[in-house]
C-alpha cells in the first residue's frame, strides 16, 4: 500500500441528497470515517411555526418524495394525540394500507434499482436490466403496485392529497379497493421470489454490535404506533424520545446526527424492525425468512436487503387482509377541537423511525416543531460501519474498496434530501 | 455536458415512425409546477390538453421513472416535455430522438433517488418498453426555486415548443387518421 493516497469518487448515484464521505488512513490503517452532508438545511421546523395544526401533514410531506406518507402519518398522529383523538377501526386500517403501499414502492425501488446492482457488479439498474430484464421488470411491477395503493387511497402516488389530521378527506369505496386485490396477490408472489433472490446475493462477511431501535407493538409488526424499543433494553413511549436520544451538530454535516444518550450510535430501518419484531411478521413472511435462513439477531447490515424483501412480502399480505376486511367507514375523518398541547408522533418510515414533536397554542397554531428523520438517526452507524469496513478491507484495491463503501452506505438507503443527487466519496491515505 | 446525436435539435421530425401508427399518441408533461421553470413541461401539456386534440392523450408526471414508463403504454408515439439543467442559455430548446441511446446524467432537473426521466428512457430501452417513436423536448430552465410562473426566456421557449409539438402531433396523428379512415384539421397554435 502506498504511504499516501487519495481516492475520490465524485458521483455516487442511487442515494438521495447531497453529501460526501471522507476516509482517512494513517500508516496504512483507517483512522477516521466521516459521512459529510453539505446539503443546505431546509428549515421545515421553522416553516411550520405559525401554521395551523391541520397544515402539518401537507407541509411535512414535502420533506420526502419517496416517503411522504411517513411524514403525514407521524405529524397527524402527534396532532391527534394532542387533541385526544385516536384514529382506529377502518380509518386506522386505511392508514396502514397506504403506509404499506409506501413501503412496497420504496422497498422495491431500493432493492431492485438502487442496491441490487451493487451486489452483482453493475453500475446501475439499466445495466442490470440488460442482462436480467425479467428481474428488473419484476421490481418495476412491484413498485407500480405500491404506487397504485398510495394513489388509490391517497389521491395521487407522490405527495398524496387525501390524508388529513383525523383521517381522510374521502374514503375509497369497497369495490375500488377490491380492484387492487388480484394485483397485490401477484405482487405478493413476486415479493416471495424477491426474498429468495436477495438471499442468494453475495454478502460481505461483516458484522458489528449494533443497538437496533424500532417501534414495537404487542399485536402487530409496528408501523403506525408502538413503544420505542431496542435490543439493549430500551422500552419507552414516543413522548420520552428526547429523554433518551439527542441530536447533535457535527462540523462536517449540515444534518444533525442522532445518538442514544450515553451509548451513541444506533440503527433504524428494516433490519432493526426485523430483528426486534420478527414474531409479529405475517406467517408467510416468517416462513420466507426461515426458508432463506435469515434469523432475528442478524448483525450483517448488507443483509438489510433481505429484511427489506421480507417486509415487502409482509406489506403485501397485510394489504390483502386489510382490503378483504374493509367496510366503508361512517365518516372519513374524526371531529377535532384544537387545544394547547405539546405532542409527539412516531411511525416507521421505510428507512426507519420518523419522529415528530409539536407545541400547539390554544387555537391549534404550531409554535414549535421538531422532526428527527431516519437518515439522521443512521448517520453515526453508517460512519461506524465504514470505518470498520475499511479497517477490515484496507488491503483491497481502491476501486474495490470504494465500491464496497458505496454499497455499505446504501445498506441504509440514505435519503439525505429529495432535491439533490450526489454523494462524494474521498479516501485519503497518508 | 457533451451532446450526442440523439440530443441535437433537428429541423425535421426524426424518430417518428414511417409505418402508419395504429394507436394514439401521448404527450407527457414532466416536472413540478411549484418549482418555477421546472413546471414548464406540465404547463405545455396542459395547454395542449385544452385544445382537445384528436387521438392525443395528455399525461402529467412528476418524473418518477416507473410511472413514466407506464405513461406511454398503449401509444405508438410519445412526446415527453421537461425542463432541463444542462448549463446552456436559459430557454434553449432541446429536441431529441429517444430511440437513440443517450445518457444525460443530471440533464433533467429533478427526480427522486435519481430515478427519473433519463432512467425511464434507458431502462425502457433495455426492457423493450419504448414506444415506436419517442421525441423528448427539453427546455433549459433558469430558476428552479419554489414558486409559480416562469422566467421570460422559458416562457418564450414554451410557446415555441407548443408550436413544434403541434406540428409533431399533427404529423403523427394524421398518419393514424389516414390509416383508420378518420381525418381532422391541423389546430391553430
Amino acid at each position: 500500500m502506498k504511504s499516501s493516497k487519495t481516492i475520490k469518487v465524485d458521483y455516487l448515484s442511487r442515494v438521495e441528497g447531497e453529501g460526501g464521505l471522507l476516509i482517512k488512513f494513517k500508516n496504512g490503517e483507517a483512522v477516521d470515517a466521516k459521512f459529510k452532508i453539505f446539503e443546505p438545511p431546509r428549515f421545515f421546523e421553522a416553516m411550520l411555526r405559525g401554521r395551523s395544526y391541520t397544515e402539518a401533514p401537507d407541509i411535512t410531506a414535502r420533506i420526502c418524495g419517496i416517503c411522504p406518507v411517513a411524514y403525514m402519518m407521524s405529524s397527524s398522529q402527534a396532532m391527534e394525540t394532542a387533541l385526544g383523538v385516536k384514529v382506529d377501526g377502518q380509518l386506522g386500517s386505511l392508514r396502514r394500507l397506504i403506509y404499506f403501499g409506501e413501503w412496497i414502492q420504496s422497498h422495491a425501488l431500493h432493492i431492485y434499482m438502487l442496491h441490487a446492482p451493487d451486489f452483482l457488479g453493475y453500475q446501475d439498474a439499466i445495466q442490470l436490466a440488460g442482462d436480467y430484464p425479467e428481474i428488473v421488470q419484476r421490481g418495476l411491477e412491484m413498485k407500480k403496485a405500491g404506487n397504485e395503493i398510495v394513489a388509490l387511497v391517497g389521491g395521487r402516488e407522490v405527495h398524496p392529497v387525501n390524508l388529513k389530521v383525523g383521517g381522510f378527506y374521502k374514503v375509497p369505496a369497497k369495490q375500488d379497493l377490491d380492484s387492487l386485490i388480484e394485483r397485490i396477490k401477484k405482487i405478493r408472489d413476486a415479493a416471495y421470489e424477491t426474498v429468495r433472490w436477495t438471499s442468494t446475493l453475495p454478502f460481505p462477511d461483516f458484522e458489528q454490535d449494533y443497538e437496533f431501535v424500532a417501534l414495537s407493538h404487542p399485536r402487530e409488526y409496528a408501523i403506525l404506533e408502538g413503544n420505542l424499543v431496542s435490543n439493549k433494553g430500551l422500552n419507552i413511549p414516543v413522548s420520552q424520545f428526547e429523554d433518551h436520544f439527542q441530536e447533535e451538530h457535527v462540523a462536517h454535516s449540515t444534518s444533525l446526527q442522532a445518538a442514544i444518550k450515553q451509548r451513541g450510535a444506533y440503527a433504524v430501518g428494516p433490519l432493526a424492525r426485523f430483528n426486534l419484531n420478527f414474531e409479529k411478521l405475517s406467517p408467510v413472511a416468517r416462513q420466507a425468512a426461515r426458508e432463506v435462513g435469515l434469523q432475528p439477531g442478524c448483525r450483517n447490515p448488507f443483509k438489510s436487503i433481505i429484511a427489506r424483501s421480507i417486509e415487502t412480502l409482509h406489506a403485501c399480505e397485510e394489504s390483502i387482509n386489510i382490503i378483504n376486511d374493509y367496510e366503508v367507514p361512517e365518516k372519513p375523518a374524526m371531529d377535532l377541537e384544537p387545544r394547547a398541547a405539546t405532542c409527539y408522533g412516531s411511525t416507521e418510515a421505510p428507512r426507519g423511525i420518523c419522529w415528530h414533536r409539536y407545541d400547539l397554542a390554544e387555537n391549534g397554531t404550531i409554535s414549535a416543531a421538531g422532526i428527527v428523520t431516519p437518515t439522521s438517526q443512521n448517520q453515526k452507524v453508517i460512519e461506524k460501519d465504514l470505518l470498520e469496513l475499511v479497517r477490515k478491507n484496507g488491503h483491497l484495491a481502491d476501486d474495490k474498496l470504494t465500491w464496497m463503501c458505496e454499497q455499505a452506505v446504501r445498506n441504509y438507503d440514505p435519503c439525505i434530501s429529495c432535491s439533490c443527487h450526489f454523494l462524494k466519496l474521498k479516501i485519503e491515505r497518508e | 455536458m457533451g451532446e450526442n446525436a440523439a440530443m441535437r435539435p433537428t429541423a425535421k421530425t426524426p424518430g417518428l415512425p414511417s409505418p402508419a401508427l395504429k394507436r394514439d399518441v401521448v404527450v407527457i408533461g414532466v416536472g413540478n409546477p411549484c418549482r418555477s421553470d421546472d413546471g414548464v413541461g406540465i404547463f405545455i401539456a396542459r395547454q395542449l390538453k385544452a385544445k382537445n386534440l384528436p387521438q392525443t392523450r395528455i399525461e402529467l408526471n412528476r418524473g418518477e421513472a416507473a410511472s413514466l414508463m407506464d405513461s406511454w403504454n398503449g401509444s405508438d408515439a410519445a412526446f415527453l416535455v421537461d425542463a432541463v439543467r444542462s448549463g446552456a442559455a436559459p430557454g434553449k430548446i432541446y429536441r431529441f430522438n429517444g430511440q437513440i441511446p443517450f445518457s444525460p446524467k443530471g440533464f433533467f432537473n429533478s427526480s427522486t433517488h435519481n430515478f427519473g426521466p433519463a432512467t425511464a428512457v434507458e431502462l425502457a430501452r433495455m426492457l423493450n418498453r419504448l414506444p415506436r417513436a419517442l421525441i423528448i423536448y427539453g427546455i433549459e430552465g433558469k430558476c428552479f426555486e419554489p414558486g409559480r410562473g416562469f422566467t421570460p426566456e422559458v416562457e418564450q421557449a414554451a410557446g415555441t415548443v407548443i408550436k413544434m409539438l403541434l406540428a409533431d402531433i399533427f404529423k403523427a396523428t394524421v398518419t393514424v387518421s389516414n390509416n383508420t379512415g378518420g381525418s381532422w384539421k391541423r389546430p391553430a397554435a
